[in-house]
């Protein structure tokens, strides 16, 4: 056992590096300080990334994978940390991708898997309805086959960025006679511009509109989009959300979001002393970093796991627990940290001036309570932290 | 970066956890910490036999080379059956200061002796007044011609009832609470003048008051650098939390899983109470208490070597947070066990008071959250 890398692993480092440096876009470094991203912006260094080969890491090499080790794959995320960069996102890269290239047939993985690789096509998550969230066995959209086509109706909810989405991915009820309600569902892939899909943004308590309202309406989809058996769709979506939790963590950019912390800390003052010395407040900064460093060691071990042939089990809910709780944490004593300037909604000043230069308080202040109203988020998506709870309750504890 | 463990490791855990089972059944610890002696000086010459008390140790000294990880993986076990045989205080402590600054005299002396169990250590180094500060003393040594004359109180000292030697902190300069002037001793614990008062802990283990007035040692008792010793107490007190960092892991896993086992049978209004989920929730959160844990024990034992701030840093956090999971995990075993968890009869109360204790031992909670910050 050891910590240590390797003087291979050190020059991978200094390769990461200096290609993140000569690479990664000025202006998007130390994205979570801006809240007016492009979808351009967006996809930017997947792009980059596609064509340097190194948009999907943890895939399997010859689905275009780069065939790094557990600890090339953490410096990775580390580098990039460095620079707060903004990551692929991860409907296509940690989701539909790896059930595509383990349930799919070979027509859709030689269709799909070069434009998520590439960053060219973007994909959103239909999962989410708005009686089957946590329950989401409970989902009632339909999917009634009709000759070569499923006719699709129902409505999605929590839709994350589907107002850029060219492709989604939906869990559809295919037999409404199942014995049991997570049996009957199909997984099918839905291309957004098929006439009855309707995406509608929901704004969200911190102003922004990060998710949608999906409509599905008599919505004609070839059964070739079926990804695997019908019926069956209940197993691919159990292996996303596993994937999906592997990568939940988000274990560098709390570390570079404390960092932040430590900073904005130091130039607040309180009696006439930096933040940061102020005993009360410093234990609360050192409790987070002991729980972040915990959880960057489970992280590891996982990943080590993994590479030693285990899947991304069950152990995955507790990332997503800890991993979100430490989010949440982090983004609540940064508020904490900003103190009067957390006040000011910063959109409507932004509006008042027609410019992003905002005249009022620090910079580090301007989006700290947006941002802490964002991390509400994250205990409840991606199956929330109760039924993560409930999945080691039953996967782990055997209750 | 490597989370395996060797093949070596294994087989060493293998056969410690088989030995655990057999010899550190329920009742077996029951009666031995009952007895008077209060430990089995037979479990201990097995554990030599074994190559436990050696694994740390070079092999020029007739040792195995091993090193913190395998003391980690030895703790863990014991930690598993509640182990009171004092590991910690011989091998990890007494050894720990040999191996880092004995004098070659000195490792020869008494390391093969601990390595053949022939030798046991106990280290008084709290005093009543001094909590966890390793610099707070009032014991003194003063220069008596070639030796050194010892006086002073030392507190809770764990395992002395069943050691030969101790291993001593006391001030040979500086005013209390310097970080100058402190040195460590080997002391016999039949030197004239030494007086113990004994007690059994709560946690089952047996410690001294060991009072020394007027105690005469040897030139050749002091270990390393004369009034230069505290940055080698804080070394081998950083080694002795990674290694009780990992016996509380298992400790806690064992508790964890009693607690798992008892909701299956135990049943309520008609139902076993592991159905509950606000039960179930509670006994989830134990466990990412536990995994947490056993991360934290990763980091600080693969960080002993470290620049002293890194390992530092490193232990502090394990102390932290494993003494958090300790407190919930004991705490929370013990309430869903409901009536049973507070009797003496069952085993679940008796690992809730060795994670109680284990937090306070080389700093508590709030103490190392204080190092960690004082080292941002």
């Amino acid at each position: 056992m050891n910590l240590e890398f390797t003087p291979e692993e050190k020059a991978f480092r200094d390769e990461v590096r200096a290609f993140i440096s000569q690479n990664y876009p000025a202006h998007l470094a130390d994205f979570g300080m801006r809240e007016d991203m492009s979808p351009e912006d967006m996809v930017a260094w997947h792009k980059i990334l596609g064509e340097k080969g190194w948009s999907v890491p943890a895939w399997p090499v010859e689905y275009g994978g780069t065939g790094w080790t557990p600890t090339q794959r953490y410096i990775w995320s580390e580098e990039n940390a460095r620079v707060n960069a903004f990551m692929p996102l991860p409907f296509g890269v940690a989701m539909v991708g790896p059930v595509i290239y383990t349930f799919g047939n070979e027509e859709q993985k030689a269709k799909h898997l070069p434009g998520i690789r590439s960053g060219d096509v973007w994909w959103c998550q239909g999962y989410s309805e708005p009686g089957a969230g946590s329950d989401l066995a409970s989902l009632k959209t339909t999917a009634v086959r009709d000759g070569d086509h499923y006719v699709i109706n129902g409505q999605k909810t929590w839709t994350t960025l589907a107002q850029y989405a060219d492709w989604g991915f939906f869990l559809c009820r295919t037999d409404p006679d199942a014995d049991k309600p997570q049996e009957g569902i199909s997984f099918i892939l839905v291309d957004m511009k098929t006439p009855g899909v309707e995406v509608k943004p929901i704004k969200l308590l911190d102003g922004g509109y990060e998710v949608n309202e999906t409509w599905l309406t008599d919505v004609r989809v070839p059964v070739e989009n079926l990804v695997g058996q019908e019926n069956k769709g209940w197993t691919y979506a159990k292996f996303l959300l596993a994937h999906e939790r592997s990568g939940i963590a988000g274990v560098a950019r709390s570390k570079r979001g404390v960092e932040k912390l430590r900073e904005i800390a130091a130039e607040e003052t309180l009696d006439g002393q930096p933040l940061i010395e102020d005993f009360d407040f410093a234990r609360k900064v050192s409790q987070l970093e002991i729980d972040l460093a915990a959880l960057e060691i489970t992280e590891l071990r996982t990943l080590a796991g993994e590479q030693a042939g285990k899947g991304p089990g069950p152990e995955s809910s507790i990332l997503k627990i800890k991993g979100t709780e430490i989010q949440q944490r982090l983004t609540e004593l940064t508020l904490e940290a900003v103190g009067s300037y957390g006040t000011p909604y910063y959109g409507s000043i932004a509006n008042d001036t027609g410019s992003n230069e905002y005249p009022i308080g620090p910079e580090y202040a301007h989006h700290s309570a947006a941002t802490y109203f964002n991390m509400r988020k994250t205990s409840i998506y991606g199956g929330s932290n109760e039924i993560q709870r409930n999945i080691i309750t039953k996967m782990i504890l055997g209750l | 970066m490597d989370f395996n463990f060797t093949e070596e490791q294994d087989m060493v855990r293998d056969g410690l956890s088989r030995m655990v089972r057999e010899q550190y059944d329920w009742e077996s610890r029951r009666a031995a910490i009952a007895s008077d002696a209060g430990w089995r000086p037979e479990v201990w010459a097995q554990l030599a036999e074994l190559g436990i008390l050696g694994m740390p140790f070079s092999e020029d000294v007739g040792g195995f080379g091993g090193g913190a990880v395998d003391a980690m993986i030895v703790m863990e076990e014991f930690g598993k059956g509640l182990v009171v045989e004092p590991f910690v205080p011989t091998v990890v402590c007494a050894g720990g200061f040999l191996k880092h600054a004995g004098s070659e005299a000195q490792r020869e002396e008494h390391l093969s002796a601990i390595i053949d169990g022939s030798r046991i250590f106990a280290f008084a180094y709290a005093e009543p007044r001094g909590r966890y500060d390793f610099a707070d003393l009032e014991t003194t040594a003063k220069k008596d011609g070639s030796g050194y004359v010892l006086n002073g109180h030392k507190a809770v000292v764990i395992g002395a009832p069943w050691a030969s030697h101790l291993v001593v902190t006391a001030r040979t300069g500086g005013d209390r609470r310097d970080r100058e002037g402190v040195s460590v001793f080997i002391v016999d614990k039949s030197a004239d003048g030494i007086v113990t008062r004994d007690y059994e802990t709560v946690d089952g283990r047996r410690a001294s008051e060991v009072y020394f007035e007027n105690v005469s040692v040897p030139g050749d008792a002091l270990i390393g650098d004369e009034g230069a010793a505290l940055p080698l107490i804080e070394l081998v007190t950083d080694e002795a939390i990674a290694a009780q960092c990992a016996e509380a892991c298992g400790a806690m896993k064992v508790a964890h899983a009693m607690t798992v086992e008892y909701s299956r049978q135990r049943k309520q209004f008609g139902v076993p109470i592991g159905k509950f989920q606000v039960l179930q929730h509670r006994m989830v959160d134990m466990y990412t208490a536990y995994e947490q844990s056993v991360s934290l024990t990763y980091l600080a034992t693969l960080k002993l070597e470290a620049d002293e701030r890194e390992r530092k840093r490193a232990v502090s956090a394990a102390k932290v947070g494993v003494g958090q999971a300790a407190r919930l995990v004991g705490q929370e075993s013990i309430q869903i066990h409901g009536g049973n968890g507070v009797t003496d009869e069952y085993a679940i109360g008796h690992y809730f008071k060795r994670l109680t204790i284990f937090e306070s031992e080389f700093g508590n909670v709030d103490h190392h959250l204080k190092r960690h910050v004082s080292l941002a």
